[in-house]
């Protein structure tokens, strides 16, 4: 049965790893990227996943893209929904613009040194370390997550940094307080480094350092993060688009599906329960990462 | 007490001019983009694509002056580079604004902050990192 099954999904990686590409016009090509990235944004917006770890699969599985174009690709994606819907959320006066602004010294120098690094290392470790922020990713989004936020104002660091705030609820404002502002830096500085590495946001990384280690209450967190993530993004696009990286020709429809789609799920989101979506789509990503790691460590990508 | 609400309010002012900011930011540039991306179809449509091996010079619009003279010839893809290009500066041009508004408030611990976050991505701008 094992064997059986090893054997179907070998035989699935191989038909993927092919290149259907080659003779592959430029209309069809941006049509089907145009879609595919259409459905990532829809989804990761729904799921908070994010548009950037579906769009390299898709690229690079899918489509036999080399991943460097990938990377390249998916960060003008992540700029481009971070700033879109961060508009929406400073709106909301949710943001704390000097926890943002303060982590992102850790997250722009690590972004960048991440975007530097990326070239230098073997496209085939890219898609390993990729597989596995996916399958962290994934047990992130089905995890139960619990606010431990309060209003203990006793770290000296939060208070010289003035980051402890307030957030609007139905009962007025409420105010909480930032823990264990170095270990939040350091963490932030890890995701960096990924989202440099990998192209990507790294929410799932974010997340552990607001809501686990700082303590930041969700409402806060999430929209701060979002934040944050395009300044992250634009820092390690800079080094992308020097290197030639970022190619129009794949950064067009990427950019456009992606942004489109997270436009259209945010405005669902609101209304809609996902916790059913969340599950199947954890598994949807656990089989891409699988796939990641496969084609990654068999020299394929 | 009235102190924080003040400053809670004078905020909130800030985040709705940088939500405007992202926004109008994200529509120009992504307008731009999809009008180079019209174009570029246009003229390519039927050529076939190849991006299976990563060629950094292959794009030949990476940096600002080559955009500059393939927006002079009307060129798609060099449109699409400048819509890209445009969209990277959304949140630059937010953190230089974030940078004023703290000066107004006269948070100069934050101005500093800003400063730094400023100078490391320009500093990178400045293709310093790739050879």
């Amino acid at each position: 049965m094992y064997a059986n099954l090893t054997m179907i999904f070998k035989f699935y990686c191989v038909r993927t790893g092919d290149s259907i590409f080659a003779a592959m016009s430029v209309l069809l090509f941006t049509v089907i990227v145009l879609v595919g990235a259409f459905l990532a944004g829809f989804v990761g917006s729904l799921t908070g996943l994010g548009g950037g770890v579906i769009i390299i699969p898709l690229l690079t599985l899918g489509l036999g893209v080399d991943i460097h174009y990938a990377i390249g690709a998916s960060i003008i994606s992540v700029i481009a929904t971070s700033s879109g819907s961060a508009a929406a959320y400073v709106k909301e006066g949710i943001t704390n613009i000097r926890i943002g602004m303060f982590l992102e010294v850790a997250t722009t120098i690590s972004a960048i040194i991440g975007a530097i690094v990326t070239v230098y290392i073997n496209p085939g470790y890219i898609a390993v370390i990729f597989g596995l922020i996916l399958l962290f990713s994934a047990a992130m989004m089905v995890r139960k997550k619990i606010d431990r936020s309060d209003n203990d104002t006793s770290g000296k660091l939060a208070v010289f940094f003035k980051l402890n705030g307030t957030y609007p609820t139905a009962h007025g404002a409420k105010d909480y307080a930032v823990h264990n502002v170095v270990g939040g830096f350091v963490m932030m500085f890890v995701a960096g480094i990924i989202s440099g590495l990998l192209g990507i946001g790294s929410g799932a990384l974010k997340v552990i350092a607001m809501d686990n280690i700082m303590r930041i209450p969700f409402k806060v967190s999430t929209t701060t993060s979002n934040f944050m993530m395009g300044v992250t993004a634009a820092a390690s696009a800079v080094v992308y688009f020097h290197r030639g990286q970022i190619d129009p020709g794949i950064a067009m429809p990427v950019a456009v599906g992606v942004l489109l789609g997270a436009t259209i799920g945010s405005k669902i989101l609101v209304r809609t329960q996902t916790d059913k979506l969340k599950v199947v789509f954890a598994i949807v990503v656990t089989f891409l990462a699988i796939q990641m790691i496969y084609n990654g460590l068999s020299g394929k990508l | 007490m009235s102190k924080e609400i003040r400053n809670f309010f004078a905020d909130k002012d800030i985040q709705i001019i940088l939500g405007t900011l992202l926004r109008v930011g994200v529509i120009t540039s992504m307008s731009v983009v999809l009008v180079g991306g019209l174009i570029y179809l246009f003229s390519n449509h039927a050529n076939a694509v190849d991006y299976v091996k990563f060629d950094s010079g292959k794009s030949g619009f990476s940096s600002i002056s080559a955009i500059f003279e393939g927006l002079k010839a009307l060129d798609g893809a060099a449109i699409i580079q400048f819509g890209t290009l445009l969209l990277i500066f959304t949140p630059i041009a937010r953190v230089v604004f974030s940078i004023f508004s703290f000066l107004i408030e006269r948070d100069y611990l934050y101005v500093l902050i800003g400063l730094i976050v400023l100078s490391i991505i320009l500093y990178s701008l400045s293709d310093k990192f790739v050879g």
